[in-house]
């Protein structure tokens, strides 16, 4: 199936990507080819056929319920553009 | 020294005759003098090198070293180092350091290995020439004005050069094989689930596996031995004791039952890869292997189910990085959406925004049950051709890729040649399966990969059909023109 810029600028929102206008058909185009390598799955008859998620069909493995790990905030906070008394700092939400 | 391989330099340091200080100066002085050509490395650790190799000294003078104690290695930049950035070769985490070590970085300092370095990369591990990398791209050491393929381009461009012995690195369609094939190395991506992902910064998550780029067979086992393990810590990790894969790489082929698929030599496969790869079968009929032609009718289909479920799980996976709370933030953001859309827009490169935006379409609302799930059905079709020809078979063997190094910028402009250059290692993804690359020769100077394919936790078994052959034959001994 072929996008074309209208979609693209869509799916951008999506991912919260900003395409601009220029690259807008570029990525029209480069995406259209992409999705038609894969529509060649459409030819091919899968009925009954179960999805496959993981190359071994495992399960979620499950634990005790119980702490493991400690609280690291102070180390993962090093590295943050931007905290203040221990919480990440965004523009302002809420007026 | 550099021209030791991991089981050489095992033996040397246990022996004495070097030290791992040596050993390490050595290979930081060649990456020092030799890196600027290739650029294969992001970021080089000399200074953590020489502190772990002056312990692995202490430790092997103390008697009682585990065996890769001392051995300097590469780890690809997709791995977490703690302390060290881990840049995954993107804009958007190239002032990230990383808060902890993944489990396979922590395994090999648990058996002294020394990190050199952390090695150049497609960005985010997505693509197949190393052309994505924000650090700008990795030259073939066989031929400069190629490139050393991808997604593991700087691992396998430094072990090629000889800046290192080996290096670890990362496959999800074929990142190890391919640029094994096409820089003249041993190249192994073990079974999903053998490798702990802690700590491998994820790309799509029911495809990635970690692995070894080594210049033999007989390096790839030794060093898998240390990679593998169970870890709680990844939940699509297996829980299954670990070999010895070194225990069987001197057993005889003989009675083992090859299998070549007749959809591997196909239209696209360059005539001289074809021959060589012909050329190695009779070596291996040679060794007393049984030759097999087998069906894996559904080839074709690999490809494109791998560019649904690989964007649509790259979607999911990269959605992370916000400028919130670690990696690349835009400057002055007016709102919140803004500082998504601009961190996200400044921070990733052209592919990986392309495969972000093909797995949203693929994830999107009246699109799932026509790519997403559709991909996933073809995905087991795929599966149960591997599983039908291990009936009969115990190993699938064919070319690794359709042709030799191709030149810079001949694939860039167009995706899908690109995504076609993993025609023959992204099933083996899919699946599931073990499958290791080995050099079988040259096309016009360039080195070409023979490809093994295994049943499910048949690694012992792979590399014991690439060492037998490596026993046989010299191509995994000739080094690129000039590296001496």
């Amino acid at each position: 199936m072929a996008v074309d810029r209208s979609d693209i600028a869509k799916l951008a929102t999506l991912a919260r990507i900003q395409i601009s206008d220029e690259a807008a058909d570029e990525a029209a185009k480069s995406i259209s080819d992409v999705l038609a390598l894969v529509d060649q799955l459409q030819a091919v008859n899968t009925d009954g056929v179960l999805p496959m998620a993981h190359p071994l069909d495992a399960v979620q493995r499950l634990r005790a319920d119980v702490v493991t790990e400690p609280n690291q905030r102070e180390a993962f906070q090093a590295i943050a553009p931007a905290t203040q008394d221990g919480l990440y700092l965004v523009p302002q939400v809420i007026e | 020294m550099h021209q030791f391989t991991i089981a050489e330099l095992v033996k040397g340091l246990r022996n004495k005759d070097f030290s791992s200080t040596e050993v390490t100066q050595h290979y930081l002085d060649r990456i020092a003098r030799l890196d600027k050509t290739y650029n294969s490395f992001i970021t080089v650790t000399a200074d953590i090198a020489l502190q772990q190799a002056a312990a692995a000294d202490a430790r092997l003078a103390a008697g009682n070293a585990p065996a890769l104690c001392g051995v300097p290695i590469a780890h690809k930049d997709i791995f977490c180092t703690t302390g060290v950035r881990t840049s995954c070769a993107s804009k958007m985490l190239d002032k990230f350091i990383a808060p902890y070590n993944a489990t396979i970085v922590e395994n090999y300092l648990n058996s002294g290995v020394v990190m050199l370095g952390k090695t150049n990369m497609d960005e985010f591990a997505m693509g197949s020439s190393n052309e994505t990398s924000w650090y700008g791209p990795v030259k073939n050491p066989w031929a400069i004005d190629c490139v050393p393929g991808g997604s593991s381009g700087g691992s396998a461009a430094a072990v090629a050069a000889h800046l290192a012995p080996a290096a670890t690195a990362s496959d999800t369609g074929g990142s190890i094989r391919q640029p094994a094939a096409l820089c003249g190395l041993t190249g192994i991506k073990p079974t999903y689930g053998r490798v702990s992902r802690w700590g491998m910064i994820a790309f799509a998550s029911s495809l990635d596996q970690a692995g070894i780029l080594s210049r033999t067979a007989e390096d790839a086992a030794i060093l898998l031995n240390d990679m593998a393990s169970f870890d709680a810590k990844d939940s699509t990790c297996v829980e299954r004791e670990v070999p010895d894969y070194t225990a069987d790489l001197n057993k005889s082929l003989k009675g083992l039952r090859i299998g070549v698929p007749k959809e591997y030599f196909g239209e696209g496969l360059n005539p001289n890869t074809a021959q060589l790869v012909e050329d190695a079968i009779k070596v291996y009929e040679s060794l007393g292997a049984t030759i097999h032609s087998v069906s894996l009718p559904h080839t074709h289909l690999a490809v494109p189910a791998y560019y649904v479920i690989a964007p649509a799980e790259c979607s999911a996976n990269l959605s992370r990085f916000d400028g919130v709370r670690y990696g690349h933030r835009c400057e002055n953001p007016k709102d919140l959406n803004d500082l998504y859309m601009r961190s996200r827009s400044e921070g990733f490169g052209a592919e990986v925004k392309r495969r972000i935006l093909v797995g949203a379409y693929a994830l999107s609302a009246g699109y799932y049950d026509a790519y997403y799930s559709k991909a996933q059905k073809v995905r087991r079709l795929i599966k149960q051709d591997f599983v039908d020809a291990f009936e009969s078979v115990d190993v699938i063997l064919g070319p690794t890729s359709p042709s030799p190094a191709f030149q810079f910028g001949s694939k860039t402009k167009d995706p899908v040649a690109m995504y076609l250059e993993d025609i023959y290692t992204i099933a083996t993804n899919l699946a599931g399966l073990p499958g290791l690359s080995i050099p079988c020769g040259l096309v016009d100077n360039k080195p070409v990969g023979l490809q093994l394919i295994g049943n499910f936790f048949a690694e012992g078994q792979l590399l014991n059909a690439a060492h037998q052959f490596q026993q046989a034959t010299n191509f995994h001994q000739q080094s690129a023109p000039g590296i001496e």
